[in-house]
């Protein structure tokens, strides 16, 4: 079972169909004992950083998310949500994120040209370090996923597992081992989208 | 590299889309949910749905069919039409929509703009205009084209922008309908008076249309249609390969 936290921000809707569609039994579910039987963990996030991580913590899930990720349990962080496995953002201020993968969140206008719209809104192409994490084995370099988003994930280093180009490179995805990252939204990302998901399920 | 987006809208009323659809193959051309999920077979980048119902009813119609498309097609929803407040922003985010256009809810109230960016994010709010030329000055149209605010349009989008609309979509009354190309020098004036993305609406007869638009404006975004893609006198494919061979970079 796949368990999608409802910490209070954004609409999952969109998200649960679309684990529905690959054919995961996945749930909306804000209760710990249900994040602890779930095989999988997806975290969600629309927003700003620091009052996602408030209201995280508030849910009383911030711990729960944490022990089972370090426990070996497959997360993964769409948007916002791969923003907060980060040790911390530079999005209106200093906080701190769950720290799970290493890096920070700093805005996009620090590596692209000032001419650049932001946010950067809409299909861009992904592209992949030598070594490609399993969560992306059906997709192809080159692939386009949709993107929304002003802030990305900086130093990373190798747990940086996809990146886009806008002017400059941008961080697409993070990964270290089960613990993953994806700045874009898979689950509005057409037949790629879906095969990311399905390849996050069967891991 | 970032795509140019190519969408298609179609305008829903009492849970039908309207205006006749002539697709080969199609069992049920007045589905919204089968064209959504024809249009994103074809490659269509992001789908906006116009709800022109005028009662409740039709209303909850309209929410119900949202809820199949997004439960069917995972690709960017956009939902307009009949925004008025707040509520109606939560009525359709909940059913699925990822971005809510607003046209003349906020004319009538241009602090919607601002409340709804504050609650659901800049990404979700989409500024609609319909824009007119009247003694050679662009004005905004309100009550789908027919009635002139008397506002000059490219200030009303600027202010728009500055309360917190993330995307802009222009629609040229001038060029609307005539088939004879997208309306390049109001287009311009907006994309060069704004830093997030525009999307021009209005006049698109052919492939051609695209490939003059997106290369005489760099700067813009994406194209929407509708008759034209309804009707089959554009596939989507067709014109993204087109795009694509002129070096206009498109999602394939």
């Amino acid at each position: 079972m796949i368990a999608i936290v409802d910490y209070g921000v954004g609409n999952l809707f969109s998200l649960k169909s679309s684990f529905l569609s690959v054919g995961a039994d996945a749930v909306v579910t804000d209760d710990a004992e249900i994040l602890k039987r779930a095989d999988h963990i997806v975290l969600p996030g629309v927003g700003a950083f620091g009052d996602a991580v408030k209201k995280l913590r508030e849910s009383g899930l911030y711990q729960v998310v944490i022990d089972e990720a370090r426990g070996g349990k497959p997360l993964l962080g769409i948007c916002l949500g791969m923003q907060m496995l980060l040790e911390k953002s530079y999005e209106y201020g200093e906080h701190e994120g769950l720290g799970l993968i290493q890096g920070s969140i700093r805005p996009i206008g620090d590596v692209i040209p000032s001419n650049y719209k932001v946010p950067h809104i809409g299909w861009n192409a992904l592209h992949f370090p030598k070594q490609k994490h399993p969560l992306f084995k059906n997709v192809k370099d080159g692939d386009y996923v949709y993107f929304v988003h002003s802030y990305h994930g900086t130093d990373c280093s190798e747990n940086l597992a996809a990146t886009t180009e806008y002017g400059g490179t941008l961080t697409a995805a993070v990964a270290q081992g089960s613990i993953m990252g994806c700045q874009f939204h898979p689950e509005k990302s057409g037949d790629v989208g879906l095969k990311i998901l399905k390849a996050f399920c069967e891991l | 590299m970032i795509t140019k987006r190519i969408i298609p809208c179609l305008d829903v009323k009492d849970g039908r889309v309207v205006k006749g659809v002539n697709f080969l193959g199609l069992a049920d051309v007045s589905s919204p949910v089968s064209l959504a999920k024809y249009y994103s077979e074809c490659g269509a980048d992001e789908l906006v749905f116009y709800d022109i119902t005028a009662s409740a009813e039709g209303r909850g119609l309209f929410t119900d069919i949202l809820r199949e498309v997004a439960s069917t097609i995972f690709i960017p929803l956009t939902v307009g039409g009949g925004i008025n407040t707040l509520e109606d922003f939560d009525r359709v985010l909940k059913c699925g929509a990822d971005k809510v256009s607003v046209n003349s809810g906020a004319i009538r109230n241009p602090s919607l703009i601002g409340e709804a960016a504050k609650r659901y994010g800049d990404q979700c709010v989409v500024l609609s205009a319909d824009v007119k030329r009247v003694d050679g000055v662009f004005r905004v149209f309100s009550k789908g084209g027919r009635e002139n605010t008397g506002m000059e349009a490219i200030e009303w989008i600027k202010r728009g922008v500055d309360a917190g609309a993330g995307e802009v979509v222009v629609n040229s009354i001038d060029t609307d309908g005539v088939k004879n190309g997208f309306d390049l020098e109001m287009l311009e004036a907006v994309c060069n008076a704004v830093n997030v993305p525009v999307i021009a609406s209005g006049g698109a007869g052919g492939i051609d249309h695209f490939t003059q638009l997106f290369r005489a404006i760099p700067t813009i975004d994406a194209g929407l249609a509708a008759s034209i893609f309804h009707f089959g006198e554009v596939a989507i494919p067709d014109l993204k390969e087109e795009l694509h061979k002129q070096g206009i970079p498109v999602r394939r």
